[in-house]
């Protein structure tokens, strides 16, 4: 919508701040930018609750960056002891903690921002999987996302190794030597990755460098591709029907209105409320009953003192659960292989969506009882293996339900609903769509 | 939908209802008395600070335990010379490695680094302090019930005496110390009142800013919702 509209260029009424107004306006495109992407942009007015987390997302990666500036400014990614026998990084962690004055509170914005930014983002793709988002014509939005998705796991799995705790440490060294489970090249991939033959200060100091700029710097342009995309074909509803279809006078949508007031003035709304909810964590619990700031991570790293278990932080542990799922060699090749084959597909399944999925109708709301019973299914097998994922595999439900197998068929399923999906999605029965959205 | 979000809320608390726990006691919460906080400090630095450092913090920060800089200088500064100093220990971690096997840890963050599953890292703290006996083949002659083979002796025996293990597995002190068990308790708890206080200074204002920061956003929320309705009116 944004780049097909030619808009006029702003004309000066005479005063000192039009003229400046006129002069700057010929010269970039500022009037065409404000009404493409926001007075002028279109959306449905019937968004509903899950609309919320794409701007959601977008406040929490703000937060991420301004606290991440004001953190960078005392940290030290340094690994060598300091004369009390403490990591130079953990130990200026703590010292933001103390003595920086409101150090603490950036700190816990950052730390609690990390979860909220998965939260959100979790949240942002189940409302596509509601409604058929990333169904024709926004195909390249959700594989943008699904990039998003992965350039912000690599960013947060980054981030955690910078405290240089006992988790920082060990959940890093775990994940690294996946890599050489890899046939061939994985022992001296893993090697490359890390820098050095364990985790060390090599280890910390790229990972830092990637964490403040590399990652940052493709998720920012990830996010205009994603948004370009979407202002391009415009967003969709929780009615799935296309606004687009039935028109005004003026060639407007119908059921559109423009974004900037209306949406924004909403999502001021749930701003409000997100931080009302973000506010609590970092005042009342900063360590997120232990989910948000593992326990084991105000121990500084110890590479001779392995913990008892390593589970990674809550917001890999459903994918973490795959990882483990695979206990069986392949074709000569180690399970852990498997098993990280596992985990990547798990994530990169996601960006077949658009063509897995052959309902006639986009949105939950018009699909039929299969859709709905095997997404609930899904989001299920979702928590669990997320659960299953923070405990040790000698886990047991209730003390007598074995855990590891448990997660094994949850696994099963969570590739199932997707490699037959092309088959259930077309047998399903279906409602017919509105021609208009419903409010 | 709605079925989707109830089976959402529930699968976690099926799943959390399980798993074998280490019964801890309850540490009293004392982070509002600034006598028992004190009294804390004392210990900590008379028992504890001998061996184990707390590098992260600095004398001076003791002043916001309602004590004067001369006060913590007098009574409380044994290991370093200047207010501003961090309070660490004399001996060198490699010197603590060759002597002890292993250096003892800092205690500036135990109190959240033993949190767990099991109970916050107060109770874990305050049941492991109470939980020495004698034990004959340790080398230190102390082994501990929720830390088994534990390599510090005894610290505190002098006030608590001397437990010992019967044969149900329970501890019963067979030498009393120079405090009654009562005495003993608070002491204990005073101590452990001290270290949570140690591994987070702020939380005290922290949580007394987050009240404010929510009643400001309860606020903000009125305002937001008002101009929301308003724009929204014609909507339909």
């Amino acid at each position: 919508m944004a780049s097909n509209t030619n808009f006029e260029k702003y004309k000066s009424d005479g005063s000192l701040q039009g003229n400046l107004l006129e002069w700057f306006d010929a010269r970039f495109p500022a009037t065409s930018l404000w009404r493409g992407h926001l007075s002028e942009y279109y959306a449905p007015k019937n968004f509903n609750f899950w609309y919320f987390f794409g701007s959601l997302a977008m406040l929490v990666l703000v937060i991420q960056i301004v606290t991440g500036i004001f953190l960078v400014m005392h940290y030290k990614p340094d690994a060598s002891l300091n004369a009390n026998g403490i990591p130079v990084a953990f130990a200026s962690v703590e010292y933001i903690m103390r003595d920086v004055p409101w150090g603490w509170l950036i700190r816990y914005m950052h730390s609690t921002g990390a979860s909220a930014f998965f939260i959100v983002v979790y949240l942002h793709m189940f409302r596509g999987l509601l409604y058929g988002s990333y169904r024709q014509p926004r195909e390249l939005i959700w594989i943008f996302g699904t990039l998003l998705f992965l350039c912000l796991m690599a960013e947060a799995f980054m981030g955690y190794l910078l405290p240089w705790g006992q988790m920082s440490f060990w959940g890093a060294q775990v994940i690294v030597n996946l890599f050489s489970a890899i046939p061939l090249i994985g022992e001296p991939l893993s090697v490359w990755i890390r820098g050095d033959f364990v985790v060390g200060d090599a280890t910390l100091n790229r990972f830092f460098s990637f964490h403040v700029i590399a990652v940052p710097l493709v998720l920012l342009g990830l996010i205009a591709a994603h948004i370009l995309a979407l202002h391009e074909v415009g967003s969709n509803n929780p009615d799935g029907v296309e606004i687009k279809k039935k028109k005004d006078v003026h060639g407007n949508p119908l059921d559109g209105i423009p974004f900037h007031p209306y949406y924004s003035v909403k999502d001021i709304v749930g701003v409000v409320v997100f931080l009302m909810v973000f506010s609590i964590v970092v005042f009342f619990a900063p360590e997120g009953g232990g989910y948000f700031l593992e326990y084991n991570n105000f121990l500084p790293a110890d590479p001779l003192k392995t913990p008892p278990h390593i589970a990674p932080v809550w917001y890999f542990t459903p994918y973490y659960s795959l990882l483990r799922a695979m206990v069986w060699p392949l074709f000569g090749i180690d399970a852990k292989f498997w098993g990280v084959v596992l985990m990547g597909g798990g994530v990169v399944i996601l960006a077949f969506l658009p063509w897995l999925d052959r309902s006639p109708v986009k949105s939950i709301r018009y699909r039929g009882p299969i859709f709905k019973t095997l997404l609930t299914l899904f989001v299920i097998a979702f928590v669990l293996l997320g659960f299953l994922g923070t405990q040790p595999p000698s886990y047991a439900f209730f003390g007598v339900i074995p855990g590891a197998p448990v997660a094994q068929l949850l696994t099963l399923y969570y590739f199932l609903f997707f490699l037959t999906m092309p088959w259930w999605s077309k047998i399903d029965k279906y409602k017919p769509e509105p021609d208009r959205v419903t409010m | 939908m709605k079925r989707l979000l109830t089976a959402l809320l529930l699968a976690p608390t099926i799943a959390l209802a399980s798993g074998a726990a280490l019964h801890l006691d309850k540490a009293p919460d004392l982070q509002g008395d600034q006598a028992a906080l004190q009294s804390g400090a004392k210990t900590f630095v008379n028992y504890c600070l001998n061996c184990h450092g707390a590098s992260f913090a600095r004398y001076n920060r003791l002043t916001d335990l309602g004590l004067s800089e001369q006060q913590v200088r007098d009574n409380l500064m044994f290991t370093a010379d200047k207010i501003g100093e961090p309070m660490r220990v004399a001996a060198r971690p490699d010197e603590q490695k060759l002597w002890f096997g292993a250096a003892p840890p800092d205690l500036t963050l135990v109190a959240r680094a033993r949190a767990s599953a099991d109970g916050s890292g107060a109770d874990w703290l305050y049941t492991y302090l109470r939980s020495f006996y004698a034990d004959p083949k340790r080398p230190t002659g102390w082994n501990n019930l929720i830390f088994e083979n534990v390599g510090m002796p005894h610290v505190l025996w002098q006030l608590q005496g001397t437990q010992v293990m019967n044969k149900d597995h329970k501890l019963e002190l067979a030498v009393p110390g120079s405090q009654s068990p009562a005495e003993f308790d608070r002491t204990v708890a005073e101590l452990v009142g001290f270290l949570v206080w140690l591994a987070e200074p702020h939380a005290g204002f922290r949580k007394q800013l987050g009240v404010w920061v929510l009643a400001y956003l309860v606020v903000l929320f009125g305002f937001a919702y008002a101009l929301k309705k308003a724009y929204w009116k014609d909507v339909k």
